[in-house]
């Protein structure tokens, strides 16, 4: 894993002419028709457009969760196209995080354990196992909540747990694909107060999908999707 | 890895309680039903070889026609008291011959009456049927010869007649015939068919012939061959003996038959097996509908299940590790559904075993098979379904409905 040691001035995730095809001949359905896209370590990156528009997809090929049909992405210089499977799930638990609209909770299984997965899956003992989820709980305001189950916890508290799952193995990108999805605006505004910390605080790099102009004015640049292709990419206060 | 991944079962298992339990009751049932019939299909053929034993294999029966059973044919040619003697005079090594003709008949007594099995034999019978008199006496010679109004009865008869009073002296009416009670039996209990053995009156021979069938003949003998005496040797005399008597030429066929306890003991062990096997094929299908059952509620299951293994890809688990996790939550499932199974199945078997009165034979073929079968039922619907989800991208499985 040494090749993936980091150097300034090489991008963290840089995506060239990368398509996605779902079916095939006349069914065929492009979802990605070639995306260039970088990103420096550090970055809060919003990702906005319309349904359809391949933001998701984009997401879910960055996060590994999908390979793309065509096109290189390169993870701190490594193709992941040429890993293998279980290379990919080793970037997956040992690099990122990742955040989904409908949360994906283990149901019937307590917050604390829910948080504690990932880190059972990088062999981290018992004892430091619980006290980092119990920390990581703490830090996304869910003290006091460990062991209540998915079922019994509100949608802002589930996503929560999400996050604190998603960010407890201390990961180098955080990928949130519409976070804030089925919340109010007032659980949504303290999600993003708590991922916007994180990319300050933290330093993890952050790349969020989201179709709300207020959530993506948390980041420090938009990229906007149309039709499977990057329409435009702007630091936020600077443009407009 | 291992340990941990057995936890992450375990901790699967606990979590979905209600799966859990039902998968294990698939197997419960369909290893108990196997374990529990076989078993005690197998006491009960121990019984029957146990119990043909104890009736001693030097026993041979002369029935009139062919064959024994439904198939006789009505020109049967019956035999008379004087085939007997003629038996016990001219064949070698024979111990004992005793005349059987018998019929049910209405016993009663004062008030008390009493279906019962009226034999009609001399003082041979008891010797040959290895019984002996508990109260009272035999025939006595004169009694024989003249036909007297005398009976033994078995302790069924003497309950069901005489309750808690004096039996012996007693006068019970079969038919026209009054005959007193000169002795009790010895108590005997069922034979191999489930036949009240106890449930008899013995009168002399003459006596039967003259008071209840009104004719001469003699229904079968029953013959003790001598210990250490060959019974194939003295069956072969006696069938040349009766066809002498009968004049039977080269040509013709035995209108008789001499059957061995062997036969008999052969036949009624391969009857015990069929039902054995009868009951097998029936707990088989316990065992199927059980597989079944636990194929359903894991089929149920499987878009919940691949969700599940679509967040653990997501969050960095290895295809090997969540696969790993579903075998062993199915290993778990099903030999504790096993072990259970094995449990009631042995405990409902002495259970049983007592109530039909059959000795528990404790078959260890069948406990592996059923454990194994069950194993393997709950390792394939278990493992497969999360198979194919594991092959799938993590989004794939995230997304499966």
């Amino acid at each position: 894993m040494t090749a993936l040691n980091h150097t300034d001035n090489q991008p963290l995730i840089e995506l060239q002419g990368v398509t996605k095809v779902y079916g095939t001949g006349q069914a065929a359905m492009h979802a990605l028709r070639g995306i260039d896209l970088r990103i420096d370590e550090g970055e809060f990156v919003a990702v906005m457009g319309p349904s359809g528009s391949g933001k998701s997809t984009c997401m879910n090929i960055l996060g590994c969760l999908d390979t793309p049909t065509a096109g290189v992405y390169k993870f701190k210089d490594i193709e992941v196209g040429k890993l293998t499977r279980d290379q990919r799930t080793r970037l997956r638990r040992f690099y990122l995080g990742f955040v989904f609209q409908g949360y994906n909770l283990l149901s019937r299984t307590s917050a604390l354990e829910n948080v504690e997965l990932p880190l059972i899956y990088r062999r981290v003992p018992a004892g430091v196992r619980r006290a980092r989820a119990l920390e990581t709980l703490e830090t996304v305001g869910l003290k006091g909540w460990e062991s209540h189950t998915p079922g019994e916890l509100s949608g802002g508290q589930q996503q929560r747990v999400a996050i604190a799952r998603a960010i407890v193995t201390d990961p180098a990108v955080l990928f949130a694909d519409e976070p804030t999805g089925n919340l109010d605006t007032a659980r949504s505004r303290e999600i993003m107060d708590l991922v916007t910390g994180l990319n300050r605080n933290q330093g993890i790099t952050i790349v969020m999908v989201t179709h709300e102009r207020d959530m993506a004015a948390y980041a420090k640049r938009t990229v906007r999707f149309l039709d499977g292709l990057v329409e435009s990419d702007e630091q936020n206060g600077r443009a407009t | 890895m291992l340990w941990n991944t057995i936890l992450l079962a375990l901790r699967e298992i606990k979590r979905n309680v209600m799966r859990s339990v039902l998968t294990i009751l698939g197997i419960v049932i369909g290893v108990g039903a196997v374990i529990t019939m076989v078993t005690i299909g197998g006491g009960a053929t121990a019984q029957v070889k146990e119990q043909i034993a104890s009736m001693g294999s030097n026993l041979l029966m002369v029935t009139p026609g062919k064959r024994l059973g439904p198939g006789q044919s009505s020109n049967t040619v019956l035999f008379k008291a004087s085939d007997g003697e003629a038996i016990l005079r001219d064949v070698n090594s024979i111990a004992a011959v005793a005349p059987v003709s018998s019929r049910s008949i209405q016993a009663v007594f004062g008030n008390q009456n009493w279906s019962t099995q009226v034999t009609g034999s001399d003082n041979q019978y008891f010797r040959v049927t290895n019984r002996s008199i508990r109260l009272g006496r035999q025939f006595s010679d004169s009694e024989l010869r003249s036909g007297a109004a005398v009976c033994i009865v078995g302790e069924t008869v003497r309950k069901k007649l005489f309750g808690g009073q004096e039996s012996l002296g007693g006068n019970i009416r079969l038919e026209k015939l009054s005959c007193q009670v000169i002795g009790i039996l010895e108590a005997k209990g069922q034979n191999t068919m489930g036949m009240d053995q106890d449930d008899i009156v013995v009168i002399p021979l003459r006596t039967y012939q003259r008071r209840i069938s009104g004719n001469q003949d003699v229904a079968m003998f029953q013959v003790s061959v001598q210990q250490g005496a060959s019974t194939d040797k003295a069956q072969q005399d006696i069938r040349l003996l009766i066809r002498e008597r009968r004049h039977l030429s080269p040509s013709d066929d035995d209108n008789f038959n001499v059957m061995d306890m062997k036969e008999i003991a052969n036949m009624l062990t391969g009857t015990t097996q069929l039902l054995t096997a009868l009951l097998s094929a029936v707990a088989a299908v316990s065992l199927l509908v059980g597989g079944i059952g636990i194929m359903n509620i894991m089929l149920v299951s499987v878009t919940e299940r691949t969700r599940e293994i679509g967040i653990r890809l997501a969050i960095g688990a290895f295809e090997r590790e969540v696969l790993m996790q579903f075998l062993v939550e199915a290993v778990v499932l099903s030999s504790f559904g096993g072990l259970i199974g094995i449990v009631l199945a042995l405990t409902a078997s002495v259970w049983l075993a007592g109530m039909l009165r059959v000795p528990f034979v404790f078959n260890a073929g069948i406990v592996v098979i059923a454990f194994l079968f069950s194993a393997a039922v709950g390792v394939i619907f278990g493992y497969f379904p999360a198979l194919k989800a594991a092959r799938l991208d993590p989004i794939e499985a995230l997304r499966y409905e």
